[in-house]
């Protein structure tokens, strides 16, 4: 079998050499695969996609054990520039746009690693082909655009990279039900041009509707994990994640926080 | 109208030299988040390896400035990759405190290799001077100013429009971000010290070649770039370039009139006004006319 484009085996993240927030975390991301990544606040999904992409230093974290590997080739602590060279972007939580910056210099960014214009301008092309509001709005400056938009732009820049493999922190938090579904079918459309994703959600019923296979991380570690359709469909993860509504709509922080108190999932 | 025409060159002149090292200064800060007291030192270094191409060693003016801009830049570069990078993650009081104690480092190597007394730096402009209209325009003035505005100019092309600088105002705006950009902040922390030396060696250089010579207490000048900073905004670079030219301006017409107006005041006034500016500017607008509002100071 083909090495996947991701592997990340075993892997344990200490913050500020005492907290220790990923315990043993072991995860793949076959080649053409949509895999969603669950859990609560706080369970370290973020802390995992640092980890894969060479920024935890910014945070004083530490990998101290096991390994990430991207296309079989290892890149357990590398450069945040290898990592993205070797093909993986990431849109990060809470979009991180660059506000002062106009829409199309955002995007420029994105392809900071990247060399040969003509490609670049060609990822630049199809950005604009699948969000027809950032090619309408290119020369504005980014923070004046709305909180979809700029998911948008967050998204379009990361794809700005050529990505073999997206990452994604939350892409819906804080969207209209509306845009939730726009987001949703836009990572699909992404997936069917050719690109790997990692999908980290809370909105359970959305990320499982277009993974193939997910996992549900407790406490820093895998609980459970599974095709797509048997999480959606198991009780339990329904109950976890009580309340996400056909619409896909997140509970507030506060929901999840105190089911959070009742309900564990490790045994 | 002569006689003030004639300040406001002078003003326009000495403005300048304030304006490079504040763009210096944000520059440095905006990349990094650090004032650079050392700015002050690469200003001198910079005008001493003018004098080394120029006097010493007898180049041609044009290249000899050239030559030390460059030479001023790896300098800044190499003390930001052997003696800040070991900084980054430490509290920015440290750092700061780091180049401040740089500052008096690089004063008594330069005293080391080129010595105490004053030196004369050779070059084209003298103290001839051309008259238009009735000024007399010193020309080292004219070339101030004129080659101010073309490293200035060159600078916000680079800036605002290649890659580079894009990359760079990412990395001021969010660095974690920019980082998971692929863009190495290393480099753009070294570029950043580059920039700023070599804006501070043109300013050194060209204030070298002016009526005061050349001797080791010329860092002090960028002393007087910390108002204009202030004033522009410790975050703008537009704002540096203004508030040099307006602590230049100002600093000159004081010392025009200051007989006249503040003759009880003995006759530094013009000196001080710069940092009284400052004061007031750090009272009512913190921020600095073009700075950004939620800068803080440290
Ligand atoms: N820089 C840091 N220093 C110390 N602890 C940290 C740091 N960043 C995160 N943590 C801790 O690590 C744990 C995991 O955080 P992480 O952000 O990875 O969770 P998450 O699953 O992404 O949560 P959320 O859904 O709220 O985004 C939390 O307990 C958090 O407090
Ligand atoms: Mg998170």
């Amino acid at each position: 079998m083909a090495d996947p484009i991701l592997a990340v085996a075993n892997l344990e993240v200490v913050y500020d050499d005492v907290v220790l927030v990923l315990r043993g975390l072991s995860l793949t991301v076959p080649e053409g695969a949509v895999v969603a990544l669950l859990g609560a606040n706080g369970a370290g999904k973020t802390t995992l996609l640092r980890a894969v992409t060479g920024l935890l230093g910014p945070h004083r974290g530490r990998i101290t054990k096991g390994s990430v590997a991207v296309a079989g080739v290892d890149v357990t602590g590398a450069d945040p520039a290898d990592v993205v060279r070797r093909g993986v972007a990431q849109v990060m939580e809470g979009r991180r746009v660059f506000a002062e910056l106009t829409v199309e210099e955002n995007l420029r960014v994105g392809a900071h690693t990247r060399r040969a214009r003509a490609l670049v301008k060609e990822s630049l092309e199809r950005v604009f082909d699948l969000f027809p509001v950032l090619a309408a709005r290119r020369g504005s400056v980014a923070g004046y655009l709305s909180g979809g938009e700029q998911q948008m732009l967050a998204i379009g820049r990361a794809l700005m990279a050529a990505p073999r493999l997206l990452l994604l922190d939350e892409p819906s938090l804080g969207l209209a039900p509306r845009l939730v579904a726009q987001v949703r079918d836009i990572i699909a459309e992404i997936n069917a041009q050719g690109t790997s994703v990692l999908l980290v959600e809370q909105n359970a019923v959305m990320a499982l509707s277009i993974a193939d296979h997910g996992y549900v991380l407790e406490v820093g570690s895998v609980v459970r994990d599974g095709p797509a359709a048997d999480l959606l469909a198991d009780a339990d993860i329904r109950e976890f994640y009580l309340g996400a509504p056909a619409d896909g709509e997140r509970r507030s922080f506060a929901e999840v926080k105190s089911y959070r108190r009742k309900k564990r999932w490790s045994a | 109208m002569t006689a003030l025409l004639q300040n406001v060159f002078a003003g326009l002149s000495l403005g300048c030299t304030y304006a490079l090292v504040a763009l210096g200064f944000v520059v440095i800060y905006k990349a990094t988040g650090v004032i650079n007291f050392a700015q002050g030192g690469l200003l001198a270094l910079g005008a001493y390896l003018g004098y080394t191409f120029s006097t010493s060693l007898a180049m041609a003016f044009a290249v000899a400035v050239v030559l030390a801009c460059l030479a001023a830049a790896v300098a800044g570069a190499a003390v930001e990759r052997i003696v800040l990078r070991r900084m980054v993650g430490q509290p920015p009081f440290a750092v700061i405190m780091i180049t401040i104690g740089l500052l008096f480092v690089i004063e008594p190597v330069i005293t080391a290799i080129w010595g105490f007394e004053n030196l004369q730096v050779t070059n084209p402009w003298n103290i001839d001077t051309v008259t238009v209209g009735g000024l007399v325009l010193g020309v080292r003035d004219l070339w101030t100013i004129g080659l101010t505005a073309a490293a200035v100019v060159g600078f916000f092309l680079f800036f605002r429009h290649s890659d580079f600088g894009l990359a760079m105002r990412a990395t001021a705006f969010d660095p974690e971000a920019a980082l998971a950009q692929g863009i190495s902040a290393r480099r753009v922390y070294a570029v950043s010290w580059a920039i700023a030396a070599a804006l501070a060696a043109l300013a050194g250089i060209t204030l070298a070649a002016g009526p005061g010579g050349l001797s080791p207490s010329i860092g002090f000048i960028a002393l007087a770039a910390f108002p204009a900073m202030i004033l522009g905004g410790v975050d703008s670079p537009t704002g540096a370039v203004l508030g040099g030219l307006v602590i230049g301006l100002v600093e000159a017409l004081t010392r025009g009139y200051q007989d006249h107006l503040f003759a009880w005041a003995g006759d530094n006034v013009s000196v001080i006004v710069p940092y009284l500016i400052m004061i007031l500017i750090l009272l009512v607008r913190p921020y600095g006319l073009l700075g950004t509002r939620d800068v803080r100071r440290i």
